[in-house]
């Protein structure tokens, strides 16, 4: 019986789908919106159709496609999902509708916007996709093309330092990465990341390979230091170029670190986790006080960003410290699961901000939240959904924000009483940048005129907060699909990642 | 109809409610709104009655199940369920009484607010998020009730969001909340760290297990877990039940419209605090350092801040700082093991309570929204029903004899008496002298709006009048409990064992159980009794005093301030906690910000490190540029320096 190869379509139909948007734009240039639009519904819609097919039960790679691409250095062209991989790429294809409703209003070239969007969203599900090592890195390195067009074409007057900062940064990364990547092949002479998963390494090449990982996975994450990149990246990025960013490539960094750091390099990991705690603890403290301090709606939540991708990064290293200091395994899973959770949720809740950001934008043109004050009274139902998401991102119970903190919470005391105070920071900052935010810029007495002629939420607008206050209080009130999809995968990955893999151990 | 849907329906159908006035107000309207949301409140009242019924006279066993599962990992499951039993039903039937009778009121006194249907949609979502809180069986589902009920009290107290004080305080209360959390979230934490368990029943199964257990935060000191725990928990519920030093956002949460001030900050959610800590009570029943704790804390809250009360001049502020002293004498009770009789306070005082806000509200009105008890007086006149009202409101308060907070507080006094633990010593002194403290304070109130000359303007004086029935029936409502509800449950409830199934005291901390001889002849003997006991001659000390310089002297007021005025500025300043807050704390974090801002990301990482880098890529590629001089003798003069060099290296390093 023949399958439809459901990945291979959710990564080249919105390439193709660009392609044929860029084709009509000179013809049709009416149709370059619709068409742009039905593209990322129907790659949408196929991901359900990947959900939908989904066996929750196991840990094993789904959907597989694997045919050869480079036959010379056993190079393959390898797709597959588990339960890591599915929850960001459901995200990815739901923030890519998004993006397309956003991007509606754009006057400048919209047909090359809205194409770089899409090739953008399939670029990066190849990324979630991808289980040879060499085709992962490929769709990795290709992303930072959309991203820096998107940026340098239609960011602000500052765009230039800011996507040369932003390629420099990941670029600087992936090349450790790249060195990592052809190491590991001599060893084993696979690039197949499964295979890599199995492959047994000295504990100091373990080190070195860890290392280099790291540094590729950490820029993208951002973790501190060197997160420097994405503020500035967000403050000249457009909307829509925000909120991909935040939403999903973000996550990409994470993801690396469930995909290779942890598997390829359990003993290395474990040796190092002081590291990746110890950052992950300053960008949840260190970073919260930095973005009280922000003047820039955007910067501020930028920074809130870093400070929310902390828990990420901590809940997926609690494992070693937990069966160190306990002897045992229990919270190891759940420190993984808080974090991939916590990874979804940030994808909804920053990227519903940074929408909300571009409405005020739109309207004003200033990201100053001195310019603001009493937006609540011109736009009360604009204020309600932004409430909600500050709310959310301060981890309010209820919505999806609160789900991935919790568990991380909890999995952190396991570790260690002071993990988990120094993580509890973030309900008090966490509260107080975002509320603050709100105060000065929703409440109060309308601050000027330009806040006195603001007009409410637009009917795109509407849909655009209302499907992600749906998925933030669905998240938040019944995280069960989420959680269950990722279950086999993590306890699996927990198992592997306690078991040296130093040879002769 | 079954009981678990009966249960189900009573969160709700505010919570619908809520959804219909806000999300579709301008379509049901102003009268719709009203409806809807208080026809949802009445409903969810009436079932949570029945419920009532059925546990305490029907014997409905204790039901403890789960309605959904929230998450399943590693083991551990989450889930939002429900446990009903005494105590429980007690929350359901005041907290949906209490929000019945606001909305009512809210019908008169929110009448011209533009906000009408907002107002609503709030304080059904209000009921909604207490009724979830009362009704978990498990710390998930506490947490979120916990942190629903500050949402929206915060969206309450800043429902004039135009107001820059109202969003001032609503931002204060968030965050001091958010401090108790904090503790709470840790408490909850090391719950499941050392239960396994998010579930009460479970963990309480574990507690014998937990008692030898210990943590070590810092390097050679070991506290028992439970203690540990127990004051995680506690110091969460000192946020939200606003206990010293943690109190600072309820007065000026006063700046909310009145009604929430009376159902949010006053009957129900600031009693949270209360309410857990008996829930939990097999847990700190097994710390008594962390109960010693809870009966400092609370005795510091009874007495000091009953004297703030004292030199408030805005009459919501009295009673403001009046519900703090309260809420220490019922922290006070838990602290000496007397949880029932801590519940049993938080139930007579949430009408009591509740009568007094919309007493004061109700005059707010009459005066056209003026607050200021300096420009009051002599309005008994006008208000006949109000000052009537809030006469049995106060008295209930000062714990006069047969008025249920005479039950209530002087059984929290004879506890305090029988217990012992460290910190009882002070704690008597303290609900002592609160006692005088709340009479001063109280008749001082009254005396200063309902009698003596009258010191409002011309205009004002001539529009006041008595409030609309809405207003008034809910102030009756609210007065037949605040005089009767003690009187007919004290026995029952304290010594008939009717909350025998929802709280546990261990046999030598039990002193309620030694105060039960005291009823033997029933509650009117030990009504009769209590003008013979000094508490009630110290509560008629405060109401002499109150009377002697309120009523008969105006101007001694004035003389005593001067007299005391060192003390009054301490009074007036609120102990300087608001100004340590807000110059110490706030000030400071927002300068550590900026400079972690500025100086770290700014300067370090990226003024240093990233231009800094790029700075030096940049010199490097200059200097590398100088050597590519084009000559080509500069080329040959250097590779050969290179190869000498390289053949030295081997030739040293083999």
């Amino acid at each position: 019986m023949f399958e439809w190869p459901l990945l291979s379509l959710l990564v080249w139909l919105p390439i193709f789908g660009a392609a044929a948007v860029v084709a009509i734009a000179s013809g049709m240039p009416k149709l370059v919106r619709p068409l742009a639009l039905a593209v990322a519904v129907l790659t949408f819609l196929l991901s359900l159709v990947l959900y939908a097919g989904f066996d929750v039960s196991t840990a094993a790679m789904q959907f597989e496609e694997r045919s050869v691409w480079i036959e010379a250095f056993n190079i393959h062209y390898h797709l597959g999902v588990d339960g890591l991989s599915l929850p960001l790429i459901l995200l990815t294809t739901l923030i890519g509708v998004l993006i397309i409703i956003g991007g509606w209003t754009i006057q400048d070239r919209p047909h090359l916007y809205l194409a770089s969007f899409l090739v953008l969203q399939g670029l990066t599900v190849g990324v979630f996709a991808a289980l040879d090592a060499l085709l992962f890195y490929v769709f990795f390195e290709a992303m930072l093309v959309p991203m820096f067009l998107i940026i340098g074409i239609w960011g602000g007057p500052n765009r230039i330092y800011a996507t040369i900062k932003f390629f420099l940064f990941t670029f600087f990364g992936s090349v450790f990465m790249l060195i990592a990547l052809l190491w590991l092949y001599l060893q084993s002479g696979s690039f197949a990341i499964l295979d890599l998963h199995q492959l047994p390494i000295a504990l100091n090449a373990q080190i070195l390979i860890f290392l280099a990982f790291l540094i590729a996975f950490a820029v993208k994450v951002p973790m501190w230091p060197v997160h420097t990149w994405l503020p500035d990246a967000h403050v000249e990025a457009p909307t829509g170029g925000s909120v991909v960013l935040a939403a999903v490539m973000l996550k990409i960094g994470g993801y690396g670190l469930v995909r290779f750091s942890l598997p390829i390099t359990p003993d290395a990991a474990a040796a190092l986790d002081w590291l990746v705690i110890g950052l992950s603890l300053v960008a949840i403290a260190y970073i919260g006080f930095v973005a009280l301090a922000q003047s820039d709606m955007k910067k501020l939540i930028a920074y809130s960003s870093i400070s929310h991708m902390g828990f990420v990064t901590l809940g997926l290293f609690l494992a070693f410290a937990i069966s160190r200091n306990t002897g045992d395994v229990t919270g190891a899973g759940l420190g993984i699961t808080g974090g991939m959770v916590q990874m979804i949720s940030h994808g909804f809740i920053s990227g519903a901000m940074f929408l909300a950001v571009g409405v005020l934008y739109d309207r004003v043109h200033s990201r100053e939240i001195s310019s603001y004050g009493g937006v609540a009274n011109t736009m009360p139902w604009f204020a309600m959904f932004a409430v909600l998401f500050f709310m959310a991102n301060s981890g309010l119970p209820g919505t999806s924000g609160f789900v991935g903190e919790f568990m991380v919470i909890l999995a952190a005391f396991h570790a260690s009483f002071w993990f988990a105070f120094v993580a509890g920071i973030t309900l008090l900052l966490g509260a107080a940048y975002s509320l603050w935010l709100v105060k000065r810029v929703f409440y109060g007495e309308i601050a000027n005129n330009a806040v006195a002629g603001l007009k409410d939420l637009s009917a795109r607008e509407w849909l655009l907060m209302t499907i992600l206050a749906v998925f933030v209080l669905g998240v938040g009130i019944w995280p069960f699909p989420l959680i269950e999809m990722m279950e086999a995968s993590v306890a699996n990955l927990v198992e592997h990642i306690l078991q040296s893999k130093v040879e002769g151990s | 109809m079954h009981i678990e849907s009966v249960l189900l329906l009573i969160p709700l159908l505010p919570l619908a409610g809520c959804l219909i006035a806000g999300l579709f107000g301008r379509l049901v309207g102003r009268a719709g709104a009203h409806w809807v949301t208080i026809l949802a409140v009445a409903a969810s009242f009436g079932l949570s009655s029945y419920v009532a019924w059925e546990v305490f006279f029907n014997d409905l066993p204790v039901l403890n199940y789960s309605v959904y599962t929230w998450a399943v990992t590693d083991g551990l499951r989450f889930e939002i369920g429900f446990l009903v039993d005494s105590l429980t039903a007690l929350m359901m039937v005041v907290v949906t009484f209490v929000s019945l009778m606001v909305h009512i009121y809210t019908v008169g006194y929110m009448h011209d607010d533009p906000g009408y249907q907002r107002f609503f949609a709030y304080i059904n979502l209000f009921t909604f998020a207490m009724l979830m809180l009362v009704m978990a069986n498990n710390f998930l589902q506490l947490f979120f009730g916990w942190e629903a009920v500050g949402v929206v009290s915060y969206l309450l107290i800043g429902f004039w969001f135009r107001k820059d004080s109202a969003v001032r305080a609503n931002l204060k209360a968030f965050l001091v909340n958010r401090a108790g959390d904090f503790g709470l979230i840790l408490g909850v934490a090391a719950v499941v760290v050392y239960a396994g368990s998010l579930d009460y029943a479970t963990v309480f199964a574990a507690v014998p297990a937990m008692e030898g257990q210990t943590i070590s935060l810092f390097p050679g000191t070991e506290w028992s877990i439970l203690t540990f725990i127990c004051i995680c928990l506690f110091i969460g519920a000192m946020g939200k039940s606003a206990q010293v030093p943690l109190h600072v956002w309820l007065p000026d949460s006063m700046e909310g419209p009145t009604p929430i001030s009376a159902l949010i900050h006053a009957a129900t959610m600031v009693t949270a605090g209360i309410f857990m800590v008996a829930r939990l009570s097999p847990m700190f029943e097994a710390s008594v350092p962390a109960l010693s704790f809870i009966l400092v804390i609370g005795a510091i809250t009874a007495l000091f801040m009953g004297l703030v009360g004292i030199v408030q001049t805005d009459i919501k502020r009295v009673v403001a700082y009046s519900t703090l002293s309260q809420l220490g004498y019922m922290t006070v009770a838990l602290g000496v093991s007397a949880y029932s009789v801590a519940i049993f306070h938080l139930m007579t005082h949430a009408f009591f309570k509740a009568l007094l806000f919309l007493a004061a509200g109700s005059v707010i009105i009459a005066l056209h929204h003026k607050q200021d008890l300096r420009q009051m007086g002599g309005l008994a006149k006008y208000l006949p029903i109000t000052a009537a009202t809030a006469w049995l409101g106060s008295l209930a308060l000062i714990g006069f004899p047969f008025f249920s907070g005479f039950y209530s507080k002087d059984l929290i006094i004879e506890a305090v008496k029988l217990a012992d633990r460290p910190g009882v010593a002070f704690a008597t002194f303290a609900v002592y002298a609160g006692v005088v403290i709340t009479a001063l304070y109280s008749f001082r109130m009254l005396y200063l709006a309902f009698h003596g000359p009258t010191r409002m303007d011309e205009a004002t004086r001539a529009h006041a009048h008595e409030s609309p029935w809405v207003v008034t029936v809910p102030l009756i409502l609210l007065a037949i409990p605040s005089v009767l509800i003690g009187y007919f449950t004290v026995v029952p409830l304290l010594f008939g064992g009717a909350l025998a199934d929802a709280i546990f005291v261990r046999e030598a901390h039990d002193v309620v159980a030694r105060l039960a001889y005291k009823f033997e002849d029933g509650p009117f003997a030990f009504g009769l009794h209590g003008f013979l006991t000094p508490v009630f001659w110290l509560a008629m000390l405060g109401v002499g005093l109150a009377t002697w310089i309120y009523l008969f002297n105006p101007g001694m007021a004035e003389t005593v301030k001067q007299r005391l005025l060192p003390l009054w500025k301490i009074l007036d300043n609120k102990y300087g906690f608001d100004d340590f807050y807000i110059k110490g704390v706030t000030a400071g974090t927002l300068k550590l910000s900026s400079g972690l801002s500025s100086r770290g990301d700014g300067q370090i990482i990226d003024g240093w490190l990233v231009n800094g880098s790029a700075r030096l890529v940049g010199r490097v590629s200059a200097a590398v540029r100088t050597l590519q001089s084009g000559f080509v003798f500069h080329y040959a003069f250097a590779m050969i320096i290179g190869l000498v060099a390289m053949l030295a290296s081997f030739v040293l390093l083999r």
